[in-house]
């Protein structure tokens, strides 16, 4: 419900918001969440709190607006960002530099703990100049993969002063996002409407698959992929479009459905309760795509920041939710689509969910926070 | 009339240099010409770093020519209007308005009467509530200010702000509401109460004593009281004191009872006007009677009180300090000397501070109450260092109906000439231009160009930019201005050897000519190289390859080596020799067709036919006869050897192939 929603002014404008990851056995929701911002003459990475140092009201219901933890200086736009662990965070910066930033518990500082200058960059990477953004990060401690509007795809690890691995002009356009497959191989979208997946065990500079939207090549901005089910991929388009790709078949989507009237940023798999989907976009909205709606056949699966649940993979249900993402015309019978801003203006840059919260950050210079999604 | 306020220039120094300047939309160009001054000093002055100014965009530009100046470079001097916009701490006031302002232009016009005079009612009160949020923040952040100076910079945007709401909240109530009569009077009251806030501490003081009635300042917070209209807490507070005073108990009580009867206008429409005035004479007459039988003699405080009922001009005016500005004194004076009383009748000098002139925000009041709705917004736009608040404030007046009539000799109306300089503010910040986008949508006649003048001009440092304002110009079929970024980023990405990109981006702006451009660059790379690159983009050109004759070839051309790699021979013969019989292959791209014919004609299987071979041989001809001796001459030595090497290999394909065809035919 939209009276659950908490907006705080930020004066600057966001372009990423992420939930700090739960530790394991955690049954708390999340009460953390960093953002970066773009566009800005200073730009910083700020981590704000949702928890107890708000208001809690007669209920026990938390009411008041994300707090200002901390915050750091950034060298250019904040392109993406990911928590490493429960205290690291990875940033892409336009400069082509990618920073790990540390945050201090003990005394709510953040400080930049491990940078790769110029990781992306145009002719030479020793020039002054010649930096080229990096569009994308994804980690899986102590791996850390990037990509960039030079068409690369750096590895690093955490604890390593040099790329692992570096593959150059490994997409002849802009690299716009990535995301694992398996712990061994990404997906990257790309400015041409191309999927590529590339096994990174293999020493040879090519996609092992390519995967792209027919006809009119419309960049694809986001990428995800279903947290249980690897096969199922959603994208999201320069035309707002969401895809749904099986992986394991054909080289076309198998589902094209009209969303944003303007490009999709983001796109997220619930992690934990993947029936629920969740885009942002340039046109100010933010969708929530509920495939999840016939309840009378299927338990729910909602847990509060728990761990995915392997539910699925042993149970008859699995078959129906498969077909919930992959049947052919998805909005026909099962799914309910939700706008969660009514009043939309400016662009929402980023979202996050995790457990019952939803974070996202605006054009506009502000962050919002629900934290009853499903209520 | 008001003098014109002048503004310095730091820096730029009219005695040393003869300035010329020109206008922008948002900012002046002020700009040192090589001409000196005879007999004036010729050191420029130390630029200046005043937040107004921002010197040296184009430090040392160069002029041609003699004069009688210095040599030295000449400085350009960016002079803007709009000192607020660089506010950090008001960014939140430019955002949340932003989204207000939306919302009034997209509200429904059809709503009449009534609900639409409550709309437009509850749009000021949004706006205002975002000013006190606003003013709220920036006193938390002057309190925490260790810095003095940035602690005064806070607590001066606090009174700023405050003025502003204060103004506004006076508009609303006498513009946009309209109220009229007696709920007039209470919304005034109201605004009284919300603003005068100096007596405030004083109240909260002797209010939480032990005993109020023997605090000092009992009788001055039984007078604010009294003097704001809030009767039923000053017979609260009186009745405490009554209880410690018995010996005057029959005066409270007769005061207590004047006060509870006093006739108060109500928001509804329960009693007519003659009602309400009936009532008024009739309790006039009965506190006349009181004070002049002496009831009060013994008590001057609450002799005071009654004159104050009564109206009385000296009696409210020995109160002065405790109202503090005329504007209470005049909302008191209109309170206790029902019906009407006229502003300029009121003796407001009193609070003016004798000879000097008044302060803006009086003079701004003051034309309020006098309903010159233009003045005040003039008066504004001079005192305020911002064009946010007359920019909204007369935008939303506009939607009220309230000032249409009125044309300005230049531009359009007021309403789109302050949204147009407040939008213009917005585009020369480097992050709040996005906001500024949608100002301009709803200046019906410049606010096109001026998007179009401004859009032009945002730097595109990342590709995510350039697409957010790609967007903006798509959306409003900006044809132009889509065209110009395309190929401003196409141009970044040719630079940077990203010849796919480059591509993508000339391909998204159907820019034919610049497709033309960087498809010769692909193929000179495989002139050089023998392979291509970026073929995830040309394997997938699609029906963009139409774009241009050029980019047709490069694709075209490509398929001819996949057809080729996959040993397709023939059909990739038949489509090699299409390239240049149709004429899509350039003719500086002839030589290495014919050489890519070399294989081909060398295999063991026979691909090309008879006609075909003869075909060839004539574009080899064509080839060769179009160049003059000259050209021949200077050809080196593999041109030649290769034109040797094709005719032998083209004669003996074609032997072979009469032999070939001989024998089909024969069998």
């Amino acid at each position: 419900a939209m009276e659950d929603v908490c907006a705080k002014f930020v004066s600057q404008k966001i372009s990423k918001a992420r939930w700090r990851p739960l530790p394991a056995a955690a049954l708390q929701p999340p009460d953390l969440f960093a953002t970066g911002s773009w566009d800005n003459e200073d730009n910083r990475i700020s981590l704000w709190s949702v928890g107890d140092l708000g208001n809690v009201g007669l209920n026990g219901e938390y009411q008041g607006e994300p707090q200002l933890l901390c915050d750091i200086r950034h060298n250019g736009d904040v392109m993406d960002m990911q928590f490493l662990d429960q205290e690291r965070i990875v940033v892409a910066s336009s400069t082509g530099t990618v920073t790990v930033f540390r945050h201090h518990q003990n005394n709510q500082t953040l400080s930049a703990n491990q940078q790769w200058e110029k990781a992306h960059y145009h002719v030479d990477q020793d020039t002054s100049c010649g930096g080229a953004a990096c569009t994308g990060v994804i980690c899986n401690n102590p791996e850390i993969i990037t990509v960039g509007e030079d068409g690369r795809i750096n590895l690093f690890r955490a604890d390593q002063k040099d790329a692992v691995r570096t593959i150059d002009n490994a997409d002849s356009s802009t690299l716009h996002a990535v995301t694992f497959l398996r712990t061994t191989e990404i997906l990257t979208v790309n400015s041409i409407g191309q999927l590529k997946i590339w096994d990174l065990r293999q020493q040879r500079n090519e996609p092992s698959q390519i995967f792209s939207l027919t006809g009119d090549r419309v960049p694809l901005h986001c990428v995800d992929r279903h947290p249980n089910q690897q096969h199922i991929v959603a994208t999201g388009g320069q035309d707002g479009m969401l895809s749904i790709w099986d992986i394991r078949q054909g080289t076309m989507p198998v589902s094209l459905l009209n969303a944003h009237e303007a490009e999709m940023w983001e796109v997220h798999f619930h992690p934990s309760n993947p029936d629920h989907l969740f885009t942002c976009s340039e046109d100010g909205s933010l969708w929530h795509w509920d495939t999840s709606t016939d309840v009378s056949e299927k338990p729910s699966f909602l847990h509060q920041g728990g761990r995915s649940t392997t539910y699925f993979s042993h149970n008859t249900i699995n078959q129906s939710v498969i077909s919930a993402w992959l049947s052919n015309d998805p909005t026909k019978d099962r799914m309910e689509i939700t706008n969660l801003i009514p009043n939309q203006t400016l662009s929402v840059n980023s979202l996050d969910v995790l457990g019952p919260c939803l974070a996202y950050g605006t054009d506009a210079e502000a962050i919002y926070v629900n934290r009853h999604l499903f209520a | 009339p008001a003098a014109v306020p002048s503004q310095v220039v730091p820096g730029a120094d009219p005695s040393a240099r003869q300035l010329c300047f020109a206008w922008g939309p948002a900012e002046v160009l002020v700009c040192e010409t090589l001409f000196g001054r005879r007999g004036g000093s010729l050191s420029p002055g130390e630029p200046g770093l005043g937040r107004a100014l921002v010197p040296g965009a184009l430090t040392g530009c160069g002029v041609a020519g003699s004069g009688e100046g210095a040599p030295s470079s000449s400085r350009v001097f960016v002079v803007r209007k709009d000192q607020d916009i660089y506010i950090q701490t008001l960014r939140k006031l430019f955002n949340e308005s932003h989204g207000i302002f939306i919302g009034l232009q997209r509200s429904e016009e059809e709503l009449a009467g009534k609900s639409r005079k409550a709309q437009l009612v509850q749009v000021s009160k949004n706006y205002r509530s975002v000013m006190r949020a606003c003013m709220e923040d920036m006193h938390q952040a002057a309190i925490s200010a260790r810095d003095p100076a940035l602690h005064s910079q806070y607590s001066t945007q606090v009174s700023i702000l405050s003025a502003m709401e204060l103004i506004w909240n006076l508009c609303e109530i006498l513009f946009v509401e309209a109220a009229t009569a007696g709920p007039l009077l209470l919304r005034l009251l109201d605004w009284v109460r919300l603003h005068v806030c100096d007596v405030d501490n004083m109240v909260r003081e002797v209010l939480s004593s032990e005993n109020p009635p023997k605090h000092e300042l009992f009788w001055n917070v039984v007078d604010v009281f009294v003097l704001q209209g809030r009767l039923d807490e000053a017979r609260h507070l009186l009745s405490r004191e009554a209880s410690a005073d018995p010996t005057s108990v029959n005066m409270y009580r007769v005061l207590d009872d004047l006060m509870k009867k006093m006739p108060v206008p109500t928001l509804g429409n329960t009693q007519t006007l003659t009602e309400m005035e009936l009532k008024w004479q009739h309790w006039h007459e009965e506190c006349q009677r009181y004070l002049q039988n002496g009831t009060f003699a013994s008590n001057s405080h609450m002799e005071s009180i009654c004159k104050i009922l009564l109206g009385d001009e000296d009696a409210i005016l020995e109160k002065k300090e405790l109202m503090t500005t005329w504007y209470h004194f005049l909302v008191t004076r209109l309170l206790y000397s029902h019906p009407t009383v006229k502003p300029m009748e009121l003796r407001m000098d009193l609070f003016l501070g004798g000879e000097s002139s008044p302060e803006p925000l009086d003079t701004i009041l003051m034309a309020a109450f006098e309903f010159e709705m233009h003045q005040v917004i003039k008066e504004c736009s001079i005192a305020l260092s911002n064009w946010w608040f007359v920019a909204h404030l007369t935008d939303l007046l506009d939607h009220c109906k309230l000032l249409q009539s009125h044309n300005l000799y230049f531009g359009s109306n007021m309403r789109e000439f302050l949204l147009l300089e407040y939008a213009s503010g917005l585009f020369s910040h480097h992050s709040l231009w996005q906001l500024g986008v949608d100002y301009f949508d709803h200046c019906p006649q410049y606010g096109r160009v001026y998007l179009e003048l401004h859009i032009e001009r945002i730097p595109l440092n990342t590709e995510q930019k350039a697409l957010k304002v790609l967007r903006i110009c798509e959306q409003r079929q900006m044809h132009e201005q889509v065209r110009s970024i395309c190929k401003i980023m196409a141009m970044k990405a040719l630079r940077n050897n990203r010849l796919g990109s480059a591509l993508s981006w000339s391909i998204r702006a159907k820019d034919a000519a610049f497709a033309t451009l960087i498809s010769d660059r692909f193929l000179k790379d495989y002139c050089e190289r023998g392979c291509f690159s970026d073929l995830d983009l040309i394997d997938n050109l699609g029906p963009s390859m139409l774009l241009s004759d050029r980019l047709t070839f490069l694709g075209k051309y490509r398929e001819f080596h996949r057809l080729y790699g996959e040993k397709r021979f023939s059909e990739a013969a038949k489509l090699l020799l299409m390239l240049m019989t149709a004429h899509i292959a350039p003719c500086s791209f002839w030589m290495t067709l014919l050489t890519d014919a070399l294989p081909l004609l060398e295999q063991k299987e026979v691909v090309f036919s008879a006609e075909q071979t003869y075909e060839l041989m004539r574009c080899l001809e064509d080839l060769t006869a179009g160049k003059s001796e000259k050209q021949k001459f200077q050809d080196d030595e593999v041109e030649t050897t290769k034109v040797e090497m094709l005719r032998l290999a083209l004669a003996r394909n074609l032997a072979r192939v009469i032999v070939k065809e001989g024998t089909l035919e024969g069998s």
